[in-house]
């Protein structure tokens, strides 16, 4: 069977599958779906299917994006277009089974909207609502819509037309293309693309080889593993184009191990490539050979570094290299390399397909096309997200993210993970560009935004990310492990109480230190966190040490809690929710905290709907748990 | 457990790698036998350096560089914490000081009884339904206390291993 044989056949299976005459029940088999209980879902439905002998196909997809109304199931009837149901139990999963799929009732009341063509009444489209509605899916384009596991999905839905294309162009033209879209990496960094490729283009040597990074090791960042498991064959073909623009023979994707859907994907998509010739010898019967192979990471956040996952790959302890030279003429086995993202490559086919006009229509002067966040933290609507960019961060979390969980104050975003910063709220119109994110003290990075209220402390977000890039410091350059070392020790000392007002001086000196010394990605940004803090924040580092008062009420070592007995109804939220049952009182009395014994941990001022908790900075001498 | 190894190593070679490719299989080469065995024995080093062609010095180096191996039997039940920053932001620190209560142990450990280990691990992913928290394998979203304890409860009930709520995931694939 020919290539083109193959596209038909998969087209009129797609066709037959979306008009044809049996139901469809498209299930968001994603991690984080099967966190939120998806498998149980799914379980209900193929139960409750057997049991009543009702009809329908149902195809594991992606994760569409809103993870928040995980676990997400969709039906499609014949001739109607598919309705989004979420967050489903597998009680309301065996009851729409019922009432549409064997009745005729939709339910608009659990209903979270419609895919495809045509509407029913009373329920909106998927795609107009306030968390999909401002995005643009160029990378997540296919995510959480065709069947993850099928190649002939993809191929249905126009997938591989980039390659074909590219395959028509000499590997100049095609790195033309992607140095016109204006394409830079999306691994944080932001390097040009196209340029990337013509050094490894140009670079003498052979083989050549091209790897995919995809040791996505930011906390707090999943925007490579929902690509991964939801359209793995998206940066596969985008790693066939970049390696004929090359002239790259072999390829690897150096996955992380702790994302085993994601590997278990990219394996069944490469034994279907290598059926469909795709992998191997005269890929698409052409005079371009080339073979992809997965490399498992094991738990070490340096290797996104280029040269330390070179390193890893080549089997050594994954620390990184003084560059130059740069991977591009020496790299792997010595050889010239390239290495791109996850998301850069699933962009690449897009460009191809489409011309690189299109892609450049979205985003700002300096930073065209679109970018992936994963939203999370306190906001409401938690989930995979793609934007053009230039869109505000005010608009990705009030707009997409719709606000701050409990409605409580926005105090700050952290963009960038660990080698990045944390935003204060009046930078909200801060537009999502490399170049404006950096002027700001964070970086744009690989894409986690983790949204913090006013119940959060930023002096303990520094020392929480101090303390993993500490911790994953490969050790081979002093000024990051011993640096990273001695912020961490004064930082544990603030949170701790500990702290003096001079230790402020002392970390910003460090962190400068530490910044301009370092080896490699890793040391070089891993002050971020702190001198971001230190500028947008400085009055709470002050409050830690000057006042010892932990305004977010985080460091348990710089809060007591006492009830205003004005202000106390009696209710009792707070005796209940204590875990070490130190509130006492009488029903509808004012209660008492046993000062002695009580951690600060907090959960009182949290519950009281009275505002008759009250947090107070810690009295001389007496402290709570400790951190 | 020697045969077990030696098993493992016959799967790499295909007789025709070079002496550089084979060197470059020994994540994979560990990552197998800690997939069959739960852990890495320290007799297995030699055999693992004898068949790479590398010193055993360098098995261990790369071994222990990398968060993924241990050196000890994990215990028959597993609990890992994810400490990624939405997960930390939601209180998870919170529910691994509960766990360390509850089992005594710190991250990194197993009980005397060799019922449970404690791990933490940097992020899993699932940040949207933070707190996660995996136990035996099934990644468990959106956890708090109560559920988090009842859950250790019934894994360590007598007879031990009843999987009562088994929602959540293979990790394994």
């Amino acid at each position: 069977m020919t290539f083109a044989d193959r596209q038909k056949r998969a087209q009129d299976n797609w066709k037959q599958l979306k008009r044809g005459p049996q139901p469809v029940i498209w299930i968001g088999i994603a991690t984080c779906g099967l966190a939120a209980g998806a498998a149980d879902v799914l379980a209900a439905v193929e139960s409750e299917l057997a049991e009543t002998g009702a009809e329908a196909k149902i195809i594991p997809v992606g994760c569409i994006g809103p993870c928040y109304l995980e676990p997400l199931m969709d039906i499609e009837k014949p001739g109607r277009p598919r309705v989004s149901y979420g967050p489903m139990t597998p009680e309301n999963a065996r009851m729409l089974v019922h009432s549409y799929l064997l009745g005729d009732d939709p339910r608009p009341d659990l209903a979270l909207g419609t895919l495809g063509e045509g509407d029913i009444p009373g329920i909106p489209r998927f795609f107009d609502l306030p968390m999909l509605k401002p995005q643009v899916r160029i990378v997540t384009r296919n995510v959480g819509l065709i069947n993850p596991e099928d190649i002939d999905h993809y191929l249905a839905v126009g997938g591989y037309g980039g390659l074909e294309r590219a395959l028509t162009l000499r590997p100049e033209q095609v790195i033309d293309e992607v140095t016109a879209s204006g394409l830079r990496g999306r691994g944080g960094a932001g390097f040009p693309t196209g340029q990337k490729w013509t050094l490894a283009r140009r670079a003498a040597g052979s083989p050549k080889y091209l790897i995919c990074n995809a040791d996505e090791g930011d906390p707090g960042a999943f925007m490579d593993r929902s690509v991964l498991e939801g359209d793995p064959h998206a940066v596969l073909e985008g790693m066939l184009i970049a390696a004929y623009a090359i002239g790259a023979t072999q390829g690897y994707i150096y996955v992380r191990s702790e994302y085993p859907l994601a590997i278990k994907r990219l394996a069944i998509a490469l034994k279907q490539m290598r059926d469909y010739g795709l992998l191997g010898e005269y890929i698409l019967g052409s005079g371009f050979d080339f073979d992809i192979r997965i490399n498992e990471g094991a738990g070490a956040f340096v290797c996104g570094e280029e040269t330390a996952l070179i390193a890893s790959i080549e089997g050594k302890r994954g620390m990184p290299n003084p560059r130059p030279p740069f991977p591009a003429t020496s790299g792997l086995w010595g050889k010239p390399t390239n290495i791109n993202n996850v998301e850069t490559l699933a962009n690449v086919p897009f460009i191809l397909r489409h011309g690189p006009g299109r892609f450049a229509s979205y985003g700002t002067e300096q930073s065209k096309g679109t970018k992936t966040f994963s939203l999370t933290g306190k906001v409401k609507h938690s989930g995979l997200i793609e934007v053009p960019m230039g869109m505000t961060l005010g608009e990705v979390i009030f707009s997409i993210g719709g606000g701050i969980v409990g409605d409580r104050k926005f105090k700050a975003v952290q963009t960038g993970g660990p080698s990045g910063g944390c935003l204060p709220a009046r930078l909200a119109n801060l537009p999502v560009d490399y170049e404006a994110l950096a002027e700001a003290g964070s970086i744009m990075g690989s894409g986690g935004l983790v949204v913090l209220d006013e119940n959060t402390c930023t002096v303990e977000m520094a020392r929480y990310f101090l303390a993993f890039t500490q911790q994953e410091s490969c050790g081979k350059c002093p000024p990051c492990r011993l640096g990273t070392k001695h912020m961490l020790a004064v930082l544990e000392d603030i949170c701790g109480g500990r702290g003096r007002l001079e230790d402020i001086a002392l970390l910003e000196e460090l962190g400068k230190a530490v910044k301009a010394a370092s080896l490699c990605g890793l040391g070089q940004t891993a002050p971020n966190p702190v001198l971001s803090t230190l500028r947008y924040f400085q009055e709470e580092y002050e409050e830690h040490t000057a006042r010892r008062f932990c305004p977010g009420g985080v460091c348990q070592a710089l809060v007591r809690y006492s009830i205003d007995p004005e202000q106390c109804t009696g209710c009792g939220a707070c005796s209940k929710g204590c875990p070490v049952e130190c509130i006492t009182g009488e029903p509808k009395a004012a209660h008492v905290i046993d000062e002695a014994a009580c951690t600060a941990c907090g959960t009182c001022f949290q519950v009281c709907r009275f505002e008759a908790v009250q947090r107070l900075p810690a009295a001389e001498g007496v402290s709570g748990a400790g951190v | 457990m020697s045969d077990q190894i030696d098993a493992i190593l016959r799967e790499f070679d295909t007789g025709k790698t070079t002496r550089q490719q084979r060197a470059g299989c020994i994540l994979p080469v560990l990552q197998n036998i800690q997939r069959a065995l739960g852990y890495i024995p320290r007799e297995s080093l030699p055999r693992v350096a004898a068949f790479l062609g590398v010193p055993e010095s360098h098995v261990y180096g790369v071994a222990t560089f990398y968060a993924q191996f241990r050196f000890s039997p994990p215990g028959k039940n597993t609990v890992t914490v994810c400490c990624g920053t939405a997960c930390h932001v939601r209180g998870s620190g919170r529910l691994l000081r509960d766990l360390e209560q509850r089992l005594g142990i710190r991250p990194g450990e197993t009980t005397p009884d060799l019922d449970f280990s404690l791990d933490t691990i940097a992020c899993f992913g699932s940040c949207a339904l933070a707190p996660v928290v995996v136990v035996n394998g099934k990644v468990q979203g959106r956890m708090n206390r109560s559920r988090l304890l009842k859950r250790i409860e019934a894994v360590a009930s007598p007879g031990g291993g009843g999987d009562a709520e088994a929602d959540g995931q293979e990790v394994r694939p």
